[in-house]
């Protein structure tokens, strides 16, 4: 379970600050597709960073399961990030020199993963994206939407709870897209937590709660 | 994956971009090795060159400058033989041998050669145990060189060669140097013409590659009477014990000849020591420079790279990296830097050393498989502390800002 108790977050901002969440609370029961709607600039990503223990709000609480995770130290917090959730960003964020079965062993490799598992995981990951045959591939030989398909196999290759998607198909055709959405709706339906921003109401309407974001605050 | 994988891949991908740095390690590590490799063999060479010489302190009158040790007895002016006796009879310490010469031109069968007139040992023996006391008295052999000691007297030829000394030579006796006995034709027991004396060669000399090789050496007395020059000499050579001359046997030789110069050998081959030595500077101003032009040239890539990928780096955060892997990211690209560097330019420095040394410095020069261990260490040290700062920069990139969509 996720929880964010009154998270303001600013952002210094040449000489003030812009605050890009104000008083945020909202709790993600586990198991649940949450989609994070609101104009561009209304704090989604700020949020999302947040929630997934990659950015202290400048006041506030995020829990992971009743723990306050910003109690931790960074290092820690980010082995326990490498367990918990994974990320999927708009523009995929692959590793551009890496193929595509090394991009999905990156989190493998972080968590300590011997080599012989990351390979075999790797690649039964890739087939279930449909990517079985571009295992040698890198990043640049791959078309976009092949591209966010490994990222959504890295994102499973630690096995997380929960997934935190920014804008996972901001750069994606609506076909691709919907295959997408699609995908994290099965993965939903494993089991794990998805919180996904998104200013498409297409995708949102596919989720099954809504957050709407407006200058940093929550609009019920 | 391993951490090599993740930094071989992006290290090759990206090995345009650090073709700079890596050049400037290369050929900085190059230049070092070279220089050192050269000078070392040099500095072996001058310690050689100092052992052949034998005798390592001259003695010659004020106005005499040195150029070159074997000349330095070429140049008319003249000191009393009597010094000679003087420095027998001292009580100074540390004197080994002595060698007073007078060196004249001479025409032998209508070549220009140089008559050299030396004294024998016996003679000094003589003196010595005539007045019961001086330098023979003492135990001896400090400044001997390998080969020939009192008690087993060297071949006549090896003794002067190398100890600047013979044991006995007659008055009409003479040694004929090795260039200039294959010039006149002469071997053991011909009789030369020379200031209107008959000399008989009773040996000639095996050949140094100075110029004693073209000249003819007689009893010093002979040469004195034949040339009517008096109880003089142009030089005295002297060999000392090394111990005794750092202790300032030279000093001491001085207050006693007061209106002698007296120069170590080290001072006579100062030419080729001065080489040296700006060698070993050079080599060490080469080493700060290299220092600076490869740390900063490694630094300035390295920040760049860190800023070129700060968004690989945030992902990396975002999928559960730790500061300590991001910082092993980059020190383990700098270690591979730096060793490729390093061994790349040992191997050519060495191989430069080697090919040109002979060519430049006149010295053989082998590999130094010490120098081109410590090059190496060098050239990682420097990369590693180059990109030390950079790699903490990385590891303390916000991830919220190297993930920002633009
Ligand atoms: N690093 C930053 N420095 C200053 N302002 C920032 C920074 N990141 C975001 N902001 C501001 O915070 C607000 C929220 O940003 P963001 O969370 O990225 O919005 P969204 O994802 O909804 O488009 C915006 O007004 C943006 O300009
Ligand atoms: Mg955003």
């Amino acid at each position: 379970m996720l929880r964010m108790e009154s998270v303001t977050h600013q952002f210094p901002h040449r000489r003030s600050t812009v605050r890009a969440l104000d008083n945020v609370s909202a709790e993600i029961p586990p198991g649940d597709f949450t989609a994070v709607v609101g104009p561009s600039g209304s704090g989604k990503s700020t949020l999302l960073l947040s929630l997934g223990g990659m950015l202290r709000p400048t006041s506030g609480a995020v829990y992971w399961n009743g723990d306050r995770v910003y109690d931790l130290a960074p290092n820690a917090r980010a082995r326990l990030r490498r367990k918990t959730v994974g990320f999927l960003f708009q523009t995929f964020n692959l590793v551009p020199y890496l193929t595509a079965e090394e991009n999905v062993q990156v989190p493998l490799f972080l968590a300590g993963a011997a080599v012989s598992l990351q390979r075999s995981r790797a690649r039964e990951l890739l087939s279930r994206v449909g990517l079985g045959d571009r295992i040698d591939h890198k990043p640049s030989e791959l078309s976009i939407g092949q591209q966010q398909r490994v990222a959504l196999a890295r994102v499973l290759s630690n096995d997380p709870q929960v997934i935190l998607a920014d804008e996972p198909t901001g750069n994606l055709d609506p076909k691709t897209g919907g295959e997408v959405i699609s995908f994290l709706e099965e993965l939903n339906r494993e089991g794990r937590t998805i919180v996904m921003v998104t200013h498409d109401p297409r995708a949102a309407e596919r989720a099954t709660r809504r957050l709407v974001l407006e200058e940093g605050r929550i609009r019920e | 994956m391993r951490l090599t994988t993740l930094v071989s891949r992006e290290l090759f991908e990206r090995r345009r971009q650090l073709l700079t740095s890596f050049l400037a390690v290369f050929l900085g590590i190059t230049a070092i090795v070279a220089i050192r490799n050269v000078t070392f063999f040099s500095e072996k060479a001058v310690a050689r060159e100092l052992d052949a010489l034998g005798a390592n302190v001259l003695i010659l009158p004020k106005s005499v400058t040195v150029q070159d040790y074997f000349q330095a007895d070429l140049h008319g002016a003249q000191i009393p033989e009597e010094y000679v006796t003087r420095l027998v009879l001292s009580d100074l310490q540390g004197l080994d041998n002595l060698s007073p010469k007078l060196s004249v031109p001479v025409e032998i069968q209508g070549h220009e050669v140089v008559l050299t007139g030396i004294l024998p040992k016996a003679e000094f023996q003589a003196k010595a145990m005539w007045k019961g006391a001086g330098i023979f008295a003492r135990p001896s052999g400090c400044g001997d060189v390998e080969g020939g000691g009192w008690l087993a007297p060297a071949p006549i030829q090896e003794t002067l060669v190398r100890r600047r000394v013979v044991e006995d030579l007659a008055a009409d006796e003479a040694l004929v140097g090795a260039d200039l006995a294959g010039l006149l034709g002469v071997v053991e027991g011909d009789t030369l013409q020379a200031l209107g004396r008959g000399f008989r060669v009773i040996a000639t000399l095996p050949e140094t590659g100075t110029v004693d090789d073209a000249r003819v050496f007689a009893h010093l007395h002979t040469v004195q009477e034949l040339t009517a020059s008096g109880s003089v000499v142009n030089a005295i050579e002297v060999v000392g014990c090394c111990s005794q001359i750092s202790q300032g046997l030279v000093a001491r030789i001085n207050s006693l000849l007061p209106d002698a110069k007296v120069v170590t050998i080290t001072q006579v081959v100062e030419t080729q020591i001065r080489t040296n030595e700006m060698m070993a500077r050079l080599s060490l101003i080469f080493l700060v420079i290299i220092v600076l032009v490869a740390g900063a040239s490694i630094a300035n890539y390295m920040y760049g790279n860190v800023d070129e990928r700060r968004r690989e780096i945030g992902t990396l955060m975002a999928l559960g990296a730790d500061s300590f892997l991001v910082v092993r990211v980059f020190l383990l690209k700098a270690l591979v830097m730096g060793l490729a560097g390093g061994i790349g330019g040992a191997l050519l420095g060495t191989a430069l050393a080697v090919v040109l040394g002979p060519r430049l410095a006149r010295v053989p020069v082998l590999p130094m498989p010490g120098l081109m261990l410590s090059a190496i260490g060098i050239a990682v040290v420097i990369a590693l502390v180059a990109s030390s700062l950079p790699a903490r920069r990385a590891a303390g990139l916000d991830p919220h800002q190297t993930l920002q969509e633009i």
